[in-house]
């Protein structure tokens, strides 16, 4: 059978926190500054786009904000397990955030909760353009790692948002696609100020001296 | 007369419980643990009505964290304690939590016994190719060149194909999921649970601690490109010539799930108290 593909190489055994400056490991893809979309906004796009009503966009868009809250909510969980208080309290920051536009939704549109649940709604890649990738967590990352990861969320839900207004025929869809990308881009515009405002890690940030994983 | 109170339903949040996760960040079973609970909120399970059952591992914790009835049992030996206990409690949702060491490895026996006997029961194994509790030595799914500290050079050993071995010996329902797919895969376990006799779903959920090149897999997993089957025989074939990254219900079968004979020697736990009693 060929199941499994050939493994390359691990480049790193243990944490990389807990790898020495002798064997420098290579920095984790997550926080390279501002890097690229993975994820298209075209990849994002949910399934049903091109035939949902103005009122499905809205439910969308909501599922799009709730399940970014719940993952920074997760995030947060995860940092004060691994005692990174100052992470943890800046992921639960950005799920308030999102949790409160999705509430901003619900206010607009006169719902008392979505007709469409963020664990309902089937994205053209594996999840919605606005939730974080969890593979980018760092138990050693500092504010402004969390801060590159939110800004990456951000610009992929403002591609995300200028595509559908592209693509859709609905005029209704287009408005509010239009609106979301104008307001996404507001919030990319934010984080990057507040990047400037926070300082940036030293280069052997994942350095552990006392490692909590030591498989050598 | 007030109208009889209706439960309402529960969310996927409810279902889980106060304790926080310890696993690394970034690892793939925050993901599942997630599926988890989407999957019984899907299904309008209630947690009293459901049993998450584990072996040892990472992600074996899992029942801690759900507020389902859970029983975090011996290494390798979750399948035996799940099966006695559905069959003793048939009225029970009883789901298995286990990873590629516990459930390939010193649970293997089990596993194959499991499929053949088709209890009906859900079989999750969260696959990540490594033993990550114990610090990184290679698990029956690693590949024969990883390299490590623990394995210089690598095993040289075949790897274990569990979805292959689940259809020789009988699984009635096989499924690949990915654990960066959350709502898929609880779609996939609602769709297990919901599926008669024994049903197996493996997830890639990587170990970003020992094996961060997994980070990759978002990139290489797709849909099978196909419908799941009730061949058994066509499945396999699939499974044996894919390259482990198609995702998605595979095999879907039609056995009976296995029942103890009803009547005979059926015993009311107080007789079996009273035959132990010194």
């Amino acid at each position: 059978m060929s199941t499994k593909s050939s493994s390359k190489k691990a480049t790193r055994k243990t944490k990389s926190a807990a790898v020495p400056k002798r064997a420098p490991a290579p920095k984790r893809a997550a926080v390279k500054p501002a890097a690229a979309p993975k994820r298209s906004a075209a990849k994002a796009a949910p399934k049903a786009a091109p035939a949902i009503s103005a009122s499905d966009f809205m439910a969308h868009a909501y599922a799009m904000e709730a399940e970014a809250a719940e993952r920074y909510a997760e995030f947060a969980d995860s940092m004060e397990v691994h005692n990174n208080r100052e992470v943890a309290e800046l992921f639960r920051k950005l799920a308030r955030i999102e949790q409160r536009h999705a509430d901003q939704i619900l206010e607009q549109m006169g719902w008392k909760q979505s007709p469409v649940t963020a664990a309902n709604v089937r994205w053209e890649g594996m999840e919605g353009p606005e939730t974080a990738d969890p593979t980018e967590l760092h138990y050693l990352m500092q504010p402004y790692h969390a801060l590159q990861i939110a800004l990456l969320n951000e610009k992929r839900a403002r591609d995300f948002f200028a595509h559908l207004a592209k693509a859709t025929k609905d005029s209704g869809v287009r408005k509010g696609a239009l609106e979301m990308q104008e307001d996404e881009a507001e919030h990319v515009r934010l984080i990057e100020e507040w990047i400037k405002r926070t300082p940036k890690p030293d280069s052997n940030w994942e350095t552990d001296q006392d490692p909590p994983v030591l498989s050598e | 007369m007030n109208a009889p109170a209706v439960a309402a339903p529960i969310t996927a949040q409810a279902f889980k419980s106060d304790y926080k996760p310890i696993w690394c960040p970034g690892c793939g079973d925050y993901s599942v643990l997630s599926s988890f609970t989407k999957a019984f909120a899907k299904l309008e399970l209630r947690p009293e009505n459901v049993a998450v059952v584990s072996g040892i591992g990472c992600s074996s914790r899992i029942p801690a964290y759900t507020n389902c009835y859970g029983f975090h049992g011996v290494h390798g030996r979750s399948l035996a304690a799940a099966a006695g206990l559905k069959l003793a409690r048939p009225d029970l949702t009883v789901v298995v939590a286990s990873g590629d060491g516990d459930g390939y490895s010193i649970g293997g026996n089990h596993f194959l016994h499991a499929c053949r006997r088709n209890v009906d029961l859900t079989y999750v194994v969260m696959d990540n190719h490594v033993y990550g509790m114990t610090k990184g030595q290679p698990s029956p799914t690693t590949e024969p060149d990883w390299d490590s500290k623990l394995s210089p050079g690598g095993t040289g050993l075949r790897t274990f194909n569990p979805l292959v071995i689940a259809l020789a010996a009988g699984a009635n329902f096989v499924a690949r999921a990915f654990a960066g797919d959350p709502n898929g895969t609880a779609d996939i376990i609602a769709e297990a649970i919901r599926t008669p006799g024994f049903s197996f779903v493996e997830i890639l959920s990587p170990c970003v601690t020992f094996r961060p090149e997994q980070r990759e897999w978002k990139q290489l997993v797709r849909p099978a490109p196909v419908k799941s089957t009730e061949d058994a025989a066509r499945a396999a074939r699939r499974l044996m010539s894919d390259d482990g990254m198609n995702i998605g219900v595979l095999y879907k079968g039609d056995r009976k799930p296995y029942q103890p004979p009803i009547g005979k020697g059926k015993k009311h736990p107080s007789d079996l108290e009273a035959e132990f009693a010194l």
